[in-house]
């Protein structure tokens, strides 16, 4: 086999250093009724060449976004990704460590752990950071039941307008911990939270209250009087926030939240069909020991000289077991790495650049798209990103034609409950052709 | 005697002082937890019973329960720890107290260990 | 340049103006900033991001990971971690913008290949632990757990039997099974162990009863030791009317040689950064598919891949417990366990498990009179010996495992399971050499040797790394989580 070292010989010396004859006597602790005979119902084996024939095949069979002009968003985006990202995170000691439990002979991804974490931070004008998490979804279930830890409450209030699958994600968290769960209703106008209908809400008893900015529909939350209104319930403000629209925003530690979380895909990630990202988790000195997750510290070594090490490590699951603040183990640390490469090359001016990029982008075609007749725009709150538009067609058919014509057309909200909605989103890295060619054949397309 | 120093089998010691009980950790337990790096106190008022695990003391790599010795009301605990829990491993007995219960009457303490009694259960330990 | 200087972070090599990446100018006719966001919803400051050369970046990054060990730089024996060898070719697999740009919400015609991926990979995983159907949402094997913790509890639900809320989990488990237990409700019913470090039967038959809704066992255990009353364990803990989950974590040892499915599991975890070669990435990404067995098929975490005719598509499972996470899981990481089961068939995963496990029994074999072997037996992938024996040179297991960075090794994994003192747990893995074992064998007596002549020697160490021992006491009582500019350099 390709990946197995050990020689005829040198199997057979290691065997009789046992006093051993074959390999099958390693096994003589496996009961017979436990044994598998036989051959397991896998393919293979393939040589290398053989190997990546097929994935080219298979990915053949794809349309990629190298192929198509995307205009789909809602979670995963199609953004620039600096070439040095992959030379970076592909190098043998990011790629092939594992958690850096031994700090001494692990500086390097402690140090950019660390570095991570502070960027996160920066961004979202938090005090704490952890090493990151599985993803945003995820990262906000997990935030929602740090709430209840922290507020020892069983409930948690969700905006109508929060992305439907991290809906989904927090309800199969919280449902297993018996935690309830009650929404905040969009308002019919402005496509945001309805503020006019939060009297009735169970303030009281709420560990939480969640706002997603931008929301689903790519539509900017007025978060002051949620906050208002949790912080005088003594519950937390639990804000999961697109990241690339913090170059531009009030950071959520500036408008009170206590929890921040949210999805890193948009930073230098592949969209790789969904997975792997990560998901950031950022919140307050105050709340650190609540914080669950990987977290990475500065101190000094013997010498006195600066280092890194993961600290805080009893709120974890292979110390505290049961009593853990959360079971995570892994998280998406070379995803983390990609990020603060991302940031890093960027810089101050370059990610305020994507921002503003990204905005009048997506305004610019926000604007020609309208000028389409039979489009309209459903809601009257600021986007960013993305936005969604109206118009009695069938999406799903519109995009099929698309396809055709080399786009790959919004994301068609009928599958979420809108049937004459479509989401689209635009980002840095549409040009301003790509955009007209789009208005034009969607408009050839509805007329 | 209106004060005496008392220990448990869970290391834990105990000062009596009237219906007021301070307690802390042996000298033996903070050096068998290594670096005290947090001390998750109780609050002042908190009611307490008899072998509840009333106070977490963490090291780098381990969480230990302090448990109570009487049933009562925390009535002080050591602030100080909170900034400084390395105190507990540099004075056990005395700048690393942890809490002060008042219990109701006199506190129950027939079956806790003398100073001698104690060294002598470490032996076997 | 000396590895020993200190790498000054990002932010310190930052200068004022300085730009590393630039995208395209902005082609769009731009609207005035106010006019589309309210100036309240604005920030006045940006982030403070570092402001430094693409050079510079290439550069710091370069510096950083030579100060980092990993299975390319040199032996990761780290137990229950499997730090074997990673294919480079798989890097390349997945970066095939056919499957690296593609994304989630893409029409179904548009990403066949990928979903038959999936599909494939659901296959074959089921078809290694000898069960029915696959989820591969869970990112990583504690979210694997949690998943497959909530599809037993959505099953007794089903069935109404939502009273069953006890898990028995063996005093050896992994931090990750209790935890993960609480994160479904369920109370942590702790197992002990008998003589042999196998389950305690006995105790297991008082433990079991009408609350018991399943039993999490990792077999081969944390002692690296296969439990040879598995199929009574199995009938113990169905005939009480619970269900069995193995957690992967020891795979690596049973692959086409025991299907945990055929020993009575009903729910499996499988770690694809440890058993089938994903890279660990410095903690991750990972992956923690499921598979589970036909009645337990309807309650998977969805969506998953369902094959009509030669069409593939995705669904929700009937009864699913729903999202564990968004999308489809760790996809760009399962493609490459994908490619690591085709590159080496039946045969070969065989071969894999026997070579891992004839590694492990080398080097323990080796090992053992210089070292205490708690449980002297085979063992299977990986075995843990005591360093108790070296307490009274004042050295300690920790101190044992700083000396080994020393020489070039990661340590093994220390302090764990916790029913050993003093615990030391090695997993050689099937990709490395004889010579390489050979070496680690030869320092490990050398290390022995000198905790008793020279045991300042270890409580000292490391002497060769870049930095020297870590205060780690001093990081948790003072945390310091990030940098802050007037706060360089001091504390």
């Amino acid at each position: 086999m390709r990946y197995l070292p050990l020689t005829k010989d040198e199997q057979q010396e290691m065997l009789a250093s046992l006093g051993l004859e074959k390999i099958e006597d390693l096994f003589q602790d496996i009961p017979a009724e436990a044994m598998f005979q036989g051959d397991l119902d896998v393919p293979g084996p393939l040589s290398e060449a053989e190997l990546v024939r097929h994935f080219r095949e298979l990915a053949g069979k794809n349309k990629d976004a190298t192929q198509l002009v995307s205009f789909l968003g809602a979670g995963a985006y199609d953004h620039l990704i600096p070439s040095i990202i992959k030379h970076i995170v592909g190098r043998g000691e990011f790629l092939t460590a594992y958690t850096p439990y031994q700090p001494e002979i692990t500086q390097g991804v402690l140090q950019s752990i660390f570095e991570y974490q502070t960027m996160i931070c920066e961004l979202t004008g938090m005090e704490a950071s952890n090493a990151s998490m599985y993803d945003g979804a995820s990262a906000l279930a997990e935030a929602c039941l740090m709430a209840c830890a922290a507020t020892k409450r069983e409930l948690v209030i969700l905006p109508a307008t929060l992305h439907p699958e991290w809906q989904a994600v927090v309800r199969t968290y919280l449902e297993n911990q018996d935690v309830s769960i009650v929404f905040m209703p969009q308002h019919a106008e402005t496509g945001t939270v309805d503020l006019d209908r939060l009297a009735d809400l169970p303030w009281a008893e709420a560990a939480c209250v969640v706002v997603q900015q931008p929301n689903f529909f790519g539509l900017l939350e007025d978060v002051a009087a949620l906050k208002a209104r949790i912080h005088e319930a003594k519950g937390l403000l639990v804000m999961a926030v697109d990241p690339i629209s913090l170059s531009l925003l009030k950071s959520p530690g500036e408008l009170g939240a206590d929890i921040v979380v949210g999805d890193g895909q948009s930073l230098g990630q592949a969209m790789g069909y969904g997975g792997p990202a990560f998901g950031f988790f950022a919140t307050t000195d105050k709340l650190i020991r609540r914080m669950p997750g990987r977290v990475v510290g500065e101190t000094v070594d013997a010498e006195g000289k600066r280092a890194f090490v993961l600290t805080l490590q009893t709120r974890e699951q292979h110390i505290r077991r049961e009593k853990a603040t959360s079971n995570i183990c892994s998280n998406q640390a070379l995803n983390a790495l990609a990020a603060t490469i991302y940031l890093s090359v960027l810089g101050k001016q370059g990610f305020r650049d994507v921002g503003y990029q990204c905005l009048q982008k997506a305004s610019y075609m926000k604007q020609r798209l309208l000028e389409i007749p039979g489009l309209s725009s459903p809601f009257s709150a600021p986007t960013f990103r993305e936005f969604a538009v109206r118009g009695q067609v069938d999406w799903v058919e519109i995009n099929k034609r698309l396809l055709d014509h080399g786009f790959l057309g919004g994301l068609p909200l009928a599958r979420f409950g809108h049937p004459d909605l479509v989401l689209f989103s635009v980002t840095e890295a549409r040009t301003k052709q790509e955009i007209d060619d789009f208005v034009s054949t969607l408009r050839g397309l509805i007329q | 005697m209106s004060e005496k120093l008392l220990y448990t089998k869970e290391h834990e010691w105990v000062l009596v002082k009237g219906n007021i009980v301070r307690i802390g950790i042996s000298d033996y337990a903070q050096n068998e937890l290594g670096d005290i790096v947090f001390v998750d106190l109780p609050s002042v008022g908190d009611w307490v019973e008899e072998g509840e695990g009333f106070c977490a003391l963490e090291s780098v790599k381990a969480v230990s329960d302090v448990y109570a010795p009487v049933s009562g009301k925390v009535v002080a605990v050591n602030e100080e720890l909170e900034d400084s829990p390395e105190l507990i491993n540099e004075s056990p007995l005395d700048k690393g107290w942890i809490v002060e219960i008042e219990v109701e009457g006199t506190p129950q303490v027939g079956d806790l260990m003398s100073e001698q009694e104690y060294a002598e259960y470490l032996k076997g330990v | 340049m000396t590895l020993r200087a200190d790498v000054p972070l990002i932010f310190e090599r930052s200068t004022p103006g300085r730009r590393g990446y630039r995208l395209p100018e902005l082609d769009v006719p731009e609207t005035p900033l106010e006019e589309l966001i309210p100036q309240e919803y604005l920030r006045t400051e940006p982030p403070a991001l570092p402001e430094v050369s693409e050079l510079e970046v290439v550069r710091h990054y370069t510096q950083l990971p030579r100060r980092n060990h990993g299975v390319d730089v040199g032996f990761y024996p780290l137990g229950s971690c499997t730090m074997k060898y990673n294919p480079r070719v798989h890097e390349d697999l997945v970066s095939l913008p056919g499957l690296s740009a593609i994304h989630p919400y893409q029409p179904e015609e548009t990403v066949q290949g990928a979903l038959e991926l999936i599909y494939n990979l659901s296959e074959h995983l089921a078809a290694i632990a000898g069960l029915a159907k696959t989820s591969l949402q869970p990112a990583a094997g504690a979210h694997g757990e949690l998943s497959g913790l909530m599809v037993i509890k959505a099953y007794h639900n089903h069935r109404g039997e939502g009273h069953r809320t006890e898990m028995l989990v063996p005093d050896s488990a992994h931090g990750t099974n209790p935890a993960s237990c609480a994160m479904v409700g369920y109370k942590v019913v702790e197992v002990p162990s008998n003589e042999r470090g196998g389950v305690d039967v006995e105790a297991l038959k008082k433990l079991v009863g009408p609350n018991t809704a399943g039993l999490m066992l990792t077999n081969p255990n944390t002692l690296g030791l296969f439990d040879e009353n598995i199929c009574q364990i199995a009938q113990i803990v169905h005939e009480a009317g619970g269900l069995l989950y193995y957690d992967g974590a020891n795979a690596n040892a049973i692959m086409g040689v025991v299907r945990p499915g055929d020993t009575g599991f009903d729910v499996v975890h499988f770690n694809l950064h440890k058993t089938f070669s994903t890279p660990h990435g410095g903690g991750g990404p990972g992956a923690g598919p499921i598979v589970v067995s036909e009645k337990l098929a309807p309650f998977l975490p969805g969506p998953v891949v369902q094959k009509d005719g030669d069409q593939f598509r995705l669904v929700m499972p009937e009864h699913s417990v729903g999202r564990v996470r968004s999308f489809y899981g760790n996809f760009l990481v399962y493609a490459k366990a994908y490619a690591y089961i085709l590159s080496h068939g039946p045969q070969g995963l065989r071969e894999v498990s026997a070579t891992a496990v004839l590694n492990a029994n080398y080097v323990m074999n080796k090992l053992k009179d210089v070292f205490e072997l708690p449980y002297e037996r085979i063992c299977m992938h990986e075995f843990v010996l005591s360093g108790s024996h070296l307490k009274k040179y004042g050295v300690r297991t920790l101190d044992l495992a700083k000396r080994l960075s020393d020489y070039g090794f990661h340590a093994p994994t220390v302090y764990f399971p916790l029913i050993v003192d003093e615990a030391i747990m090695i997993e050689p893995t099937e990709t490395e050499a004889k010579s390489t074992l050979d070496e680690f064998i030869e320092v490990m007596r050398q290390i022995a040797e000198e905790a008793k002549e020279n045991p300042e020697m270890l409580t000292s160490a490391p002497h060769n790394t870049p930095v020297k021992r870590v205060d780690e006491a001093r990081a948790a009582r003072h945390p310091v989580l990030r940098w802050k500019p007037e706060a360089s350099g001091e504390q």
